[in-house]
């Protein structure tokens, strides 16, 4: 059996019935002991003191908020070369989630630079490319808002979103160009060394974890009541025609 | 229980307090909508027919 | 082709038309800019190129929502999407329109906005250069925003919405482009990296534009 079948909304609708609860719980649970193990069980960093402990906020917000834009991209895909009705309604319940996590990632982010940096807001690269980011989430949202025709809907925001993610990554190289930048090196590579230690890194690796299920799960969620406003819309159009 | 967050409590108590209430925020609509939709179809469907979703 | 061009243009040009429009939009935040951040010389100098690269993109926002709406409302955008030139063709050519309406006019005019901003003297090269290789991409961007809503009634804020972050990258390179001018220090990366953004955007985005334009008619 290929993952096309689960494009059946019918099908995908009972399994993701069956599944749903479980990631549901899984998720929760990582992300609570994550962020507690975080919080509490964590020491200072010697430079930035307890402004750290936000990285377990931050930097999972982060790590979705782009992922959640790429798995909209890779829908959008999906719909306009094998039509799936599933793939299209997936993108658009996607996009609010993400747009939370952009959100949450500007405002840790903008919270952890301000005793580090001294003000409220830098334009920063990594910063200032989330707010462009917030953006596109917003074109993509009010899009599928003001077109009415479901289908037609569907075709333009996954347009939108392709020539989008084109432009976003553009704005993230030019926006490097633009500021050399606050921000320090990438963190999370493998080499442990130069960046952060064990004793931060595993408890960022289950927060991490978690939000990835928290984003399927919401997604999954909000998939199955998009298919379900489909099916109503449908139905009440037909009562009108009588 | 609650660490020692010294001149820093302020961000780090926030940054949660924020990031935490936008996740709550963001499932509880989720799971509101999806509650909302599910009554608007049963109703419906109660109405014309047979339910298959 | 010739003849569609001549045709927008002529209709740009009519009264009624919003010609001068973007022009006088374009001095008006020359004007405005002065007026709330204060007079004095030096802040204006530093500020210039990002003030006249902003207004440009602002000035260009205004026209594009008539960019197809105008033939979509009275069915001709349905002939030229069933004619024999390619729809990719027919958006190329309305974008070139409206730029030769609206970006070329402010690349022409930008000097006498340098002027009111207090430009340094040597950046008025790099100002006109830039917006001569920065304007054509933000007429084919916006041709873009202007299919994705060209079914929306009243959809101006929408499409500032959907087109604005997308003039990031050609606002930041055309601005360090006049700013490098400025200060006389080497101009060629910037410019290079603004005329790839023109480029790629001229190649791509009529063929994701007349894809938005067949699934409005639909």
């Amino acid at each position: 059996m290929s993952i096309w079948e689960y494009a059946n909304p019918k099908r995908f609708m009972q399994t993701t019935a069956r599944i749903l609860p479980w990631l549901a719980v899984v998720a929760g649970i990582l992300v609570i002991v994550g962020l507690i193990w975080g919080f509490l069980f964590t020491p200072d960093d010697f430079k930035q003191g307890a402004t750290v402990k936000i990285i377990y906020l931050h930097v999972p917000s982060a790590m979705m908020a782009i992922n959640a834009w790429g798995m909209m991209l890779v829908a959008s895909l999906i719909w306009l070369v094998r039509r799936h009705h599933v793939s299209a309604l997936a993108a658009k319940a996607a996009a609010p989630v993400g747009l939370a996590f952009t959100v949450i990632a500007l405002v840790t982010g903008a919270l952890w630079g301000q005793p580090m940096w001294g003000t409220w807001w830098a334009w920063d690269p990594r910063l200032t490319s989330f707010l462009i980011l917030t953006l596109f989430y917003f074109g993509y949202i009010a899009l599928w808002s003001a077109i009415e025709d479901p289908d037609t809907a569907a075709d333009l925001t996954a347009v939108l979103c392709m020539v989008g993610s084109v432009f976003a990554i553009l704005s993230r190289y030019a926006v490097n160009f633009w500021n050399q930048g606050l921000h320090q090196g990438a963190t999370l590579s493998l080499d442990k060394q130069e960046n952060i230690a064990d004793v931060f890194w595993v408890p960022l690796v289950v927060c991490i974890t978690g939000f990835v299920l928290l984003f399927v799960t919401l997604v999954l969620l909000r998939t199955r009541t998009e298919i379900r406003a489909r099916r109503l819309s449908a139905l009440l159009s037909r009562e009108r025609r009588g | 229980m609650m660490p020692d967050l010294g001149k820093y409590a302020g961000p780090v108590l926030w940054s949660y307090a924020l990031g935490l209430m936008i996740l709550a925020a963001l499932v509880a609509f989720s799971l509101w909508q999806s509650a909302r939709i599910r009554r608007a179809l049963a109703e419906v469907e109660a109405r014309v027919g047979k339910s298959d979703v | 082709m010739t003849a569609l061009l001549v045709r927008d243009l002529r209709l740009a040009f009519r009264a009624g038309g919003g010609f001068g429009l973007g022009l006088a939009f374009f001095l008006m935040v020359a004007v405005l800019v002065p007026l709330g951040v204060g007079p004095e010389g030096t802040t204006l100098a530093r500020i210039a190129p990002g003030i006249v690269w902003v207004g440009a993109l602002l000035a260009c926002l205004l026209s594009l929502d008539r960019i197809f709406a105008l033939d979509y409302e009275d069915g001709s955008l349905d002939l030229l999407a069933t004619a024999p030139m390619p729809l990719e063709g027919v958006v190329a050519i309305k974008a070139l329109a409206h730029w030769l309406v609206t970006g070329l006019p402010l690349t022409l005019v930008a000097p006498l906005l340098g002027v009111l901003l207090n430009l340094p003297a040597g950046a008025y090269g790099g100002l006109v250069l830039s917006l001569l290789i920065g304007t054509p991409a933000l007429s084919i961007i916006g041709a873009f925003g202007a299919a994705l809503v060209v079914g929306v009634k009243r959809g101006g804020l929408l499409l500032s919405l959907l087109v604005l972050p997308m003039y990031v990258p050609t606002l930041i390179f055309g601005a360090e482009v006049v700013r490098r001018a400025a200060l006389g220090i080497g101009l060629g990366t910037p410019l290079a990296l603004l005329g790839a953004i023109t480029l790629g955007a001229v190649a791509i985005l009529p063929f994701a534009a007349s894809a938005a334009l067949r699934a409005n008619l639909r």
